[in-house]
């Protein structure tokens, strides 16, 4: 059987994200009750979810999520983690065996911090030297897979429908103050863990709904900065975009917008003079990174959510609040089931990027 | 009869409403099911909270109500009856839509009315009481659209590309927050026949959402036509 990497599958989908401004905890059964409703959105090929705030007992350390297809791979990554990192806590990530989730990859997760030696020898912030084993291991270890190496944060993903996902990682004995949620409908797929949502790079994770028209554009273009993009599904681009364009060109995520969902010329054209000279900037500067084709996203980051639509808003997407809670999602349904009462709801404009962060952590987007 | 919908799966709610021997249904909690009413004659269907995508599609004849917001594609290729929605909608609303009447109390989403279309005595109409978004009336070829501009707010009354491709049909803008149109539309303030024919749109619009006729045809209005006189060539790749 050919995986995903080998064949191309695009992709449909539903999203869901809600976000406590205050940073209050946020049970990961809500976020599945609010997927489940979109039900209809997948087609049982891929559920995932990304917390943010779920490892308070090790804030400090980057939480590792690997799959892995056998122990060979195992041994041979953890053999390569231990030369880079001191690894304080490793285990399986505690699941709950059911009938609608099957063919488990090994599911391993490790907190670990960058060998202090290491880190100095390579002459690299600590952030670039974790991003570049992550992608040593993706790309050359074979069957193993990171999924997850942020700080504080973790995604949990498989084939199967979101809500079985939800319940098979046991997301109910987490909690954070932001989650996201995708569930997948490819519409041809052999179907592999990897290949499910979110895809996350350090603390950037994305959910997508819809299909990069520009994807190979993209990528291409990427991949000379020393991104590898494995699993030839159009999201993980968008992940290494945002990598690429918030920490190490260091734009503001709405920067970042502005790049992959332009203003057209003609409204460009119309801008007062300073967003229009850097409006025209973004566009010219990193043209390679526009990208075309239907998506709504979720961008969860330290501190913070970003919600976006393409600029033709090919996709559904609506805002909704209540008190320092917000929620987006590709249906109002699917917030109104966790919170029937809201302040405000609304369906953001094509390439408006909604910013979201903590009261606590003014700005956010570093 | 009341049905309450809560989070029973699209299928089992269409089929208990269709098999409802009433005329008059009202669904409480209406939670994300899909296709409400779709394709029903001679009914009329009063739905409370947040119906799913494809409300209404085909829909021939039947009235339905809805106090709250709907999501995507309300009255796709809808054929007749009435759409009355106390809330916002979604994107899509009203697409390939040739006959009938949706009337919206609040916005609509991207590509509202796209592709309506009118033949012989069959025009459907699709009146919003805030604003649209963009692609407002995208290869319209016939009926009449009309955006009041109700929101109290400042934006413009639909977003790019408002009648893009165009070629038969009206829309009817009120209030002077005219949005940018493309080329091969003719923009004119509305006749003494133009608001004739708006009177009644007017009428019903107010009898429908308890608003003040006065008030709401108290202001200017404007029409765009498309350019027949100056056809479409290449629209989307002139050079």
């Amino acid at each position: 059987m050919l995986k995903e990497g080998q064949v191309r599958i695009p992709s449909g989908c539903a999203i869901s994200g809600i976000f406590s401004r205050k940073g209050s905890a946020i049970s990961g059964e809500r976020i599945i009750r609010s997927i489940a409703v979109m039900h209809d959105r997948s087609n049982g090929l891929g559920g995932g979810f990304a917390g943010y705030g779920i490892y308070p007992d090790y804030p400090d350390f980057y939480a590792l999520h690997v799959f892995y297809d056998s122990q060979t791979a195992k041994q041979e990554c953890e053999r390569y983690l231990e030369r880079y990192f001191d690894i304080i806590n490793l285990s399986k990530i505690p699941t709950r065996k059911s009938a609608a989730i099957v063919d488990e990859p090994l599911i391993w997760r490790y907190f670990v911090a960058p060998l202090p030696h290491r880190l100095s020898d390579s002459q690299l912030d600590e952030r670039e030297f974790v991003a570049r084993r992550v992608i040593r291991v993706n790309s050359s270890i074979e069957g193993a897979y990171i999924f997850s190496s942020g700080k504080n944060m973790g995604v949990f993903k498989a084939v199967g429908y979101p809500e079985d996902v939800g319940a098979f990682y046991r997301l109910e004995d987490y909690a954070g103050y932001c989650w996201t949620a995708h569930g997948r409908y490819p519409t041809n797929t052999p179907g592999w863990w990897g290949g499910a949502h979110p895809f996350a790079l350090l603390d950037y994770s994305v959910v997508h709904n819809g299909e990069i028209s520009s994807y190979d554009a993209n990528r291409r273009a990427i991949e000379m900065h020393g991104y590898r993009c494995t699993l030839q599904t159009d999201t993980e681009v968008i992940t290494y975009i945002i990598d690429y364009l918030v920490r190490r060109q260091g734009l503001t995520m709405e920067e970042a917008a502005r790049v992959m969902a332009a203003p057209f010329w003609d409204t460009i054209a119309r801008m007062p003079q300073q967003e229009r000279e850097e409006a025209t900037y973004l566009r010219n500067a990193f043209a390679s990174f526009l990208i075309t084709g239907p998506f709504s996203i979720l961008v969860g980051f330290e501190g913070g959510l970003m919600a976006l639509n393409d600029r033709l808003k090919l996709r559904s997407m609506v805002v909704g609040e209540k008190g320092d809670l917000v929620y987006v999602a590709s249906e109002e349904a699917a917030i109104r089931v966790i919170e029937p009462e809201l302040d405000s709801i609304r369906a953001p404009k094509g390439g408006e990027a909604v910013l979201i962060t903590l009261d606590a952590q003014k700005g956010g987007a570093q | 009869m009341v049905i309450e919908a809560n989070q029973t799966y699209y299928q089992a709610l269409n089929e208990a409403i269709r098999a409802c021997p009433d005329t008059e249904v009202i669904v409480d909690r209406v939670l994300g099911q899909r296709y409400l009413g779709c394709g029903s004659s001679g009914r009329r269907f009063t739905l409370r909270g947040t119906p799913g995508n494809g409300l209404g599609q085909y829909l021939n004849g039947s009235t339905i109500e809805v106090y709250g917001n709907c999501q995507e594609a309300v009255g796709d290729t809808m054929n007749d009856g009435d759409i009355i929605v106390h809330g916002n909608c979604g994107d899509a609303c009203g697409y390939g839509m040739r006959g009938g009447s949706i009337f919206i109390e609040g916005n609509v989403g991207y590509r509202a009315g796209i592709h309506m279309k009118s033949y012989l005595d069959k025009s459907p109409l699709l009146v919003v009481g805030g604003v649209a978004g963009s692609f407002l009336g995208e290869y319209q070829a016939g009926g009449t659209i009309v955006v009041l501009g109700l929101d109290g707010t400042s934006e413009p009354l639909a977003g790019n590309f408002c009648g893009m491709g165009m070629y038969g049909g009206k829309i009817f803008l009120r209030g002077d927050r005219i949005p940018v149109l493309p080329r091969r539309l003719i923009l004119q303030e509305a006749s003494p026949e133009d608001r004739e024919e708006l009177r009644p749109i007017l009428e019903r619009f107010c009898r429908c959402f308890h608003r003040d006729l006065a008030e709401v045809s108290n202001a200017p209005f404007h029409v765009i036509t498309p350019d027949s006189a100056n056809p479409y060539k290449q629209l989307y790749a002139p050079y």
